[in-house]
C-alpha cells in the first residue's frame, strides 16, 4: 500500500509541475517589440589547441568584418557568438548544436579544419542553417555522396585543386622524379590532399615511392622516416598542418634526408618550425606580396589594427565574412534559407583572395600561390591558376 | 644490414622511454595491486616541467630533470594520499575506476589556460643534437642519453629493492600487508614513496620523451600510458625486470611493423602480441604461476 501511494505523490507532483509549466506557456508574456531586429551569426574556429593560430587569424579578421560594417547589416543589428572547437571533430559538433539550437544563430563562419567542418556541415544542413568556411578545402565539405549540402559554402579553393598544383609544381619546376609521402590516417584534409597529389603525380609521370600512414597522436617517426632516408626521394610531401609537418620535418632531418619539403595551407603559421622547413615549399591561397591594391589595403588595415601581416587564413576568414553579409544584405532577411539563396546567386564577388563566383558545389573558383619557406619567411615563388 | 640495425636502435630509443613508464606501472602494481592509470598523466606532468625549466627557468637540463622528478614525485604521493589511501581496502574496482578517474582529471585540468594551456609546445632541445656514424649506423646523443638514464634507473632501482630497508619493506608489503604491518612495516609510509618513486621515473621518462620527439601537449601521455602498461603487463606486471622486458618489446615491435609491413599496422600488431602472449602465458613473459593467495 505505501508502495501505491508514494507512485502517486510522484504521479501528481509530475503533473502539477506540468501544469505550471503549461500555464506559464499560455499566460503569454508578451511577444517584446524590438524597435531594431537583431541577426545573430556563430563563428566556430580552434581558438586553442594544435592549430590555435589558425584560430586566432580567423577570429581577428572576422571581427575586423564585423567591426567595419559597424555592427550593421542591411536593417539588422549584427550579433555575434564565438565558439571554440580545439579542432576536434566531436567538439565542432557540440558547438554547432549549442551555436544552432540555444544561440539560434541564421548562420556561421566556420570551422577552419576540414575534419571539424565535415561534421559541423552535417549538423547544418539538417537544421537548415547557412555555413562559410574559410578555410576547409577537402570536397566533402559541402559534397557528400554525390548530394550537395545546399546550405553549406566556403571562401576557398579545395583539395584536388591544391593537391594537383602541388604534384605539377613538383614535376614541372623542381624536376622530382620520385616522391614519398606522409599522411595522417584519420584526418579528411590530409588525406584527400595526398590522394589528389598522387594521382597528379603519377599521372605526370613521377613515381611515389613510399606512401605512409600514422595516427594524430604519433611523435615517434624514426621507423618511417629512416625507411625514406633509404630510398632517397627528390620531394617528401607533408600534407598536415604545421605543428605535425615540423615535428616531421625535424626527425627527417635529424635521420638524414635531403629531399624538398612539400605541403599545403596547413603549413601557412607563424609558428611552423622555420629552421627544420627552409626550403620547402607550400600551395596557399594568398600572398601578401601579391602586388593588387585590395591586397595591400588589407595587408595595412590588418597589420595596423592587430601588429602582424595577415595569413591566408585571416585573408580567407575576411573574405568569407564579407561575403556572408553581402548575401545577407541581398537576401534582407535572417531566414536561413533566404540567405542560402542569395549566397548561391553571388558572382563576381570582389575579395582579397580575388574574384569569387561559387560553382554548382558551392566551391569558388580562383586561384592558388605557391610560397617558400625560406630563412625564416615566406617567399612569393608564383601564381598557378585552375 | 646496417638499415636494420638502425631500425634496431629506432625500435630500443622508444622502447626505453616506454620501460621508463612501465618501471612505475609495475612497481606500483606489485606493492598494492593496483594499476595507477594516472602514471601516463604523471609522466606529461614531467616533461612539461622539465620544458619550463629548460626554456622559461633557464636551468641546466639536469637540473630541470631533476625539477621534474622533485615536483612529480610529490604529485604522485597526492595522487595516492588523496585519491587511493581512502579506497585501499574498498574493493579493487573501486581502486581501478578512480584511477581512471584520476587520470582524465589530470589531463583535462592541466589542459586548462592557468595550467599548462591547451596548446601544443615545440621543445627547444637544451643541448646541440651530436651524430656519430659507426658502421654505416648512425647513433645520437639524445639515444646515448636515454639508454644510459635508463640503465641508471635500473640499476638504481634493483640497488633500492634489495639493498634497502625501504626495498625490503616494499618486497615484504607485497606478500601480505596485514603481516607486513605486524613486522613493524609502515605500511602507509612505504606504498606512498612507492608512489613518489615511480611518479619521479615517469617525470625522467617524460623529460626524456619531450628531448627525442620534440613536441609536447597535455594530452600526451594517454597513448605512451597505454603502450607503458601494455608493456608491463607484457613482461609479467609487478616485476622490475619484466617491466624492461616488456617495454623493449612494444618499442622493437612497433619500430619493426612501420618499418618492414606498414606504419598502419604498428599499433594493431603491437597490442596483439600483447593478447597473444596472455593468451599463452598469462602471467605475463616472466610471470610466475603463484598460487591464489587466501
Amino acid at each position: 500500500m505505501v508502495r501505491v501511494s508514494k507512485w502517486v505523490a510522484l504521479l501528481t507532483v509530475i503533473l502539477f509541475s506540468l501544469s505550471i509549466i503549461a500555464g506559464c506557456g499560455g499566460g503569454g508574456t508578451p511577444a517584446p517589440t524590438a524597435p531594431v531586429e537583431e541577426i545573430k551569426i556563430g563563428l566556430i574556429a580552434p581558438l586553442t589547441g594544435d592549430v590555435k593560430t589558425f584560430g586566432e587569424s580567423v577570429k581577428n579578421a572576422f571581427e575586423l568584418a564585423i567591426e567595419e560594417s559597424g555592427h550593421k547589416v542591411g536593417d539588422f543589428n549584427i550579433k555575434y557568438v564565438i565558439a571554440d572547437d580545439r579542432n576536434v571533430a566531436t567538439e565542432a559538433v557540440n558547438v554547432a548544436d549549442k551555436l544552432i539550437t540555444q544561440d539560434k544563430v541564421s548562420a556561421i563562419v566556420g570551422s577552419v579544419t576540414s575534419s571539424c567542418t565535415i561534421p559541423i556541415s552535417e549538423v547544418a544542413q539538417a537544421a537548415g542553417v547557412v555555413v562559410i568556411s574559410p578555410t576547409a578545402t577537402n570536397p566533402k565539405v559541402t559534397v557528400d555522396g554525390g548530394k550537395r549540402k545546399d546550405y553549406i559554402f566556403r571562401a576557398c579553393f579545395i583539395d584536388p585543386f591544391q593537391g594537383t598544383v602541388a604534384a605539377r609544381f613538383a614535376l614541372d619546376e623542381l624536376g622530382a622524379k620520385t616522391a614519398a609521402v606522409l599522411f595522417d590516417q584519420g584526418n579528411d584534409y590530409t588525406i584527400g590532399l595526398k590522394d589528389y597529389f598522387k594521382e597528379a603525380f603519377v599521372a605526370g609521370g613521377g613515381q611515389v615511392v613510399a606512401e605512409e600512414a600514422y595516427a594524430k597522436t604519433d611523435t615517434d617517426f624514426s621507423a618511417v622516416l629512416t625507411r625514406i632516408a633509404q630510398l632517397k626521394p627528390d620531394v617528401l610531401f607533408l600534407p598536415d598542418y604545421y605543428q605535425k609537418v615540423s615535428l616531421i620535418g625535424k626527425q627527417a632531418r635529424d635521420k638524414g634526408i635531403t629531399a624538398t619539403f612539400l605541403g599545403g595551407d596547413g603549413w601557412d603559421s607563424p609558428e611552423i618550425d622555420w629552421t627544420a622547413m627552409d626550403g620547402g615549399y607550400f600551395t596557399n591561397h594568398y600572398s601578401p606580396e601579391d602586388p593588387r591594391p585590395e591586397v595591400k589595403e588589407w595587408v595595412d588595415k590588418y597589420t595596423a589594427k592587430y601588429g602582424q601581416t595577415p595569413d591566408a587564413l585571416a585573408t580567407l576568414a575576411y573574405d568569407a565574412t564579407k561575403l556572408l553579409l553581402a548575401a545577407i544584405e541581398k537576401a534582407g532577411s535572417k531566414d536561413p534559407a533566404a540567405i542560402r539563396d542569395a549566397m548561391a546567386s553571388i558572382e563576381g564577388f570582389q575579395a582579397v583572395s580575388g574574384s569569387i563566383s561559387f560553382d554548382e558545389n558551392g566551391n569558388p573558383i580562383k586561384s592558388a600561390v605557391i610560397l617558400q619557406i625560406k630563412d625564416g619567411a615566406q617567399k612569393f615563388v608564383t601564381i598557378v591558376n585552375p | 644490414m646496417e638499415y636494420f640495425l638502425e631500425q634496431v636502435i629506432n625500435g630500443l630509443q622508444l622502447g626505453l622511454v616506454y620501460a621508463l613508464i612501465a618501471l612505475g606501472y609495475t612497481m606500483v602494481y606489485g606493492i598494492v595491486r593496483l594499476i595507477n592509470f594516472a602514471h601516463g598523466e604523471v609522466f606529461m606532468v614531467g616533461a612539461f616541467v622539465g620544458y619550463f625549466g629548460f626554456t622559461n627557468w633557464n636551468m641546466p637540463w639536469p637540473l630541470a630533470i631533476l625539477v621534474a622528478m622533485i615536483i612529480c614525485a610529490c604529485l604522485g604521493m597526492t595522487i595516492e594520499r588523496l585519491a587511493y589511501r581512502p579506497l585501499r581496502y574498498a574493493p579493487r574496482i573501486m581502486a581501478l575506476i578512480a584511477a581512471i578517474g584520476v587520470s582524465f582529471f589530470i589531463a583535462h585540468f592541466c589542459s586548462l589556460k592557468f595550467m599548462f594551456g591547451p596548446n601544443y609546445r615545440v621543445v627547444q632541445r637544451p643541448f646541440e643534437e651530436v651524430y656519430w656514424s659507426i658502421g654505416g649506423v648512425t647513433i645520437s646523443n639524445i639515444q646515448l642519453l636515454i639508454f644510459v638514464t635508463v640503465v641508471i634507473m635500473l640499476l638504481g632501482l634493483q640497488y633500492l629493492v634489495y639493498r634497502t630497508r625501504l626495498g625490503a619493506a616494499m618486497r615484504t608489503l607485497s606478500y601480505d600487508h596485514d603481516t607486513a604491518r605486524l613486522m613493524g612495516v609502515n605500511v602507509d609510509r612505504t606504498i606512498s614513496l612507492t608512489f613518489g618513486i615511480g611518479a619521479a621515473l615517469a617525470a625522467v621518462g617524460g623529460v626524456l620523451y619531450a628531448i627525442a620527439y620534440p613536441q609536447i601537449f597535455t594530452f600526451m601521455g594517454i597513448m605512451p600510458g597505454l603502450k607503458a602498461f601494455t608493456a608491463a603487463v607484457l613482461g609479467g606486471i609487478g616485476l622490475i625486470p619484466g617491466a624492461m622486458l616488456g617495454a623493449l618489446i612494444m618499442g622493437q615491435a612497433e619500430v619493426m611493423t612501420a618499418a618492414f609491413i606498414s606504419s598502419q599496422l604498428r599499433d594493431m600488431i603491437a597490442f596483439s602480441i600483447l593478447i597473444l602472449v596472455l593468451l599463452i602465458k598469462p602471467t605475463g613473459i616472466l610471470g610466475k604461476t603463484q598460487p591464489e593467495k587466501v
